[in-house]
């Protein structure tokens, strides 16, 4: 009797959080339409990400490219000058700080839309990490390489582009990947600007129904797949490109 | 341009090196002509090499004067990447490109540089794969060949851009005894068919049987430069013959 009254109660008590999680469900997503929170936010974040990153990508190419030839040939002095500016800067101060300086210091007085002000950021400030990385690759390739590239008579920048680059980039691929894994969650920051990326959807959601667990755990979850996602396409790429070399 | 026979194809007028306070060359002058077979012998730091990557300035002179075919190519205004085609340069470590297919490494270069079509460059690629023996390998990586195929191959690739001399710095070096036969097998062929080589080697014999004239080089400077049976068998200086009686 006692082991039936057991089972019966242990039911109940699932039914009740069944019941409970549906209720908190409702309230968080459904009621008020606030699921479009998380998907205008999700969007936002992936649109903030992917042209962030290719800010990033442009700009750490081209320092790691500046840096690397006056590195191995004196040349490009200014230029050096000022990328080696940009990389102390940018990585001296946290990335809140200049989102905020670009909003309201910068584009103050200027109408322009907040996700450009975050893209904008967000890429510079990955620039200056992925051109570290993109510099070490370079880096790690043998100066033999560039040797052999320039005694067949390719000139700097041809033997940087057929020659180095492809090894570099193989090389430093796994460092890319997460580069760009940081930047995804960086942009939860992009609520100090009044922008509404998904971790602020969550928080808006939290603030409306006094429930935090089930808005921001949901988030939580978002970013987590998204990383997931990502890191399966770049676990193929390295795949893909370490299989170019056997 | 117009070379008269007698013209040599490079000279070499007062090249210094200086590293620092060192001096790696001290005042060369060399010449060095068509069809000629030039081996450069020494202990090492001796400036051999130096000396050689000079020639295509991998290595800037100090100072001097280096003429390619009458022209100044240490003068700043020159496209050296123009006169590096002319040259030719195999490697110790082969420095093949390893993310290319061998056919890859040899094609790049004239497609890139010399507007050659796929067609040309590939066809031309394969027909000196099959005189070293390794056309079966076109489509392999670098990765995956041995050493003397590599070294083969980075023959190969410099010859695709016919080149009118031939650089070696140490080819055998870096290889495993029973590979040196096959690359100097290739150099020696190279040789019969009177391209203009520069060779910078430890191997004695060789240069004694292939070279045209053999320059021995101690501290910087050419001690002694003569024909080989002649160098080998009745050296002059007092450094060439305690070096011919280490390595002989």
């Amino acid at each position: 009797m006692a082991g039936e009254m057991n089972v019966l109660g242990n039911l109940s008590f699932m039914t009740n959080m069944i019941t409970k999680f549906k209720d908190s469900f409702y309230l968080n997503f459904i009621k008020d339409d606030r699921w479009k929170y998380i998907t205008d936010g999700l969007q936002t974040t992936l649109v903030l990400t992917f042209f962030a990153v290719l800010i990033g990508i442009v700009i750490g190419f081209f320092v790691a490219l500046v840096r690397s030839t006056y590195d191995k040939t004196g040349k490009l002095k200014i230029l050096n000058f000022i990328c080696r500016v940009y990389l102390t800067v940018i990585r001296g101060t946290p990335v809140v700080l200049q989102l905020m300086i670009i909003y309201y210091v910068i584009f103050a007085s200027a109408d322009i839309s907040k996700v450009v002000v975050g893209i904008i950021a967000f890429g510079i400030n990955s620039g200056a990490y992925v051109s570290e990385i993109v510099r070490s690759g370079i880096m790690s390739i043998g100066d033999g390489q560039m040797e052999a590239g320039r005694s067949l008579g390719f000139n700097h920048f041809q033997t940087m582009r057929y020659i180095i680059m492809p090894q570099a980039f193989k090389n430093v691929l796994p460092a890319l990947g997460n580069e760009f894994i940081v930047l995804l969650k960086e942009t939860s920051v992009a609520g100090y600007i009044a922008l509404q990326d998904i971790t602020k959807a969550g928080d808006i959601i939290r603030s409306r129904t006094y429930s935090a667990f089930m808005p921001l755990i949901a988030v939580a979850l978002i970013y987590l797949i998204l990383v997931m996602i990502f890191q399966y396409f770049v676990g193929k790429l390295e795949r893909r490109l370490k299989k170019n070399e056997r | 341009m117009n070379v008269s026979l007698q013209e040599p194809l490079i000279q070499v007028k007062g090249v210094k090196k200086q590293y620092g306070s060192t001096a790696a060359l001290k005042e060369i002058d060399l010449e060095i002509h068509k069809g000629e077979v030039v081996f450069i012998i020494g202990p090492s730091g001796s400036g051999k090499s130096t000396l050689l990557r000079c020639l295509n300035r991998l290595e800037e002179p100090t100072a001097g004067e280096i003429l390619l075919e009458g022209v100044n190519i240490t003068d700043k205004k020159v496209n050296i990447d123009e006169y590096r085609q002319k040259m030719g340069m195999v490697f110790q470590h082969f420095n093949l490109f390893p993310h290319m297919t061998i056919l890859k490494n040899l094609t790049i270069a004239p497609m890139k540089l010399q507007g050659k079509s796929k067609e040309e460059a590939v066809a031309e690629a394969m027909r000196l794969l099959k005189r070293v023996g390794l056309e079966n390998r076109a489509d392999a990586y670098p990765d995956q060949l041995s050493g003397g195929q590599k070294q083969r191959i980075a023959i190969v690739r410099s010859l695709c851009m016919k080149p009118d001399v031939m650089l070696f710095d140490e080819p055998t070096s870096a290889l495993d005894p029973e590979m040196v036969g096959e690359v100097l097998s290739v150099m020696r062929e190279l040789a019969n068919e009177k391209m203009t080589m520069v060779v910078v080697t430890h191997e004695m014999g060789f240069a004694k049987e292939v070279a045209s004239r053999v320059i021995f080089m101690d501290q910087g400077s050419i001690v002694e430069e003569n024909a080989p049976e002649e160098l080998f068998s009745n050296p002059k200086s007092e450094r060439l013959k305690t070096f011919l009686s280490k390595v002989l």
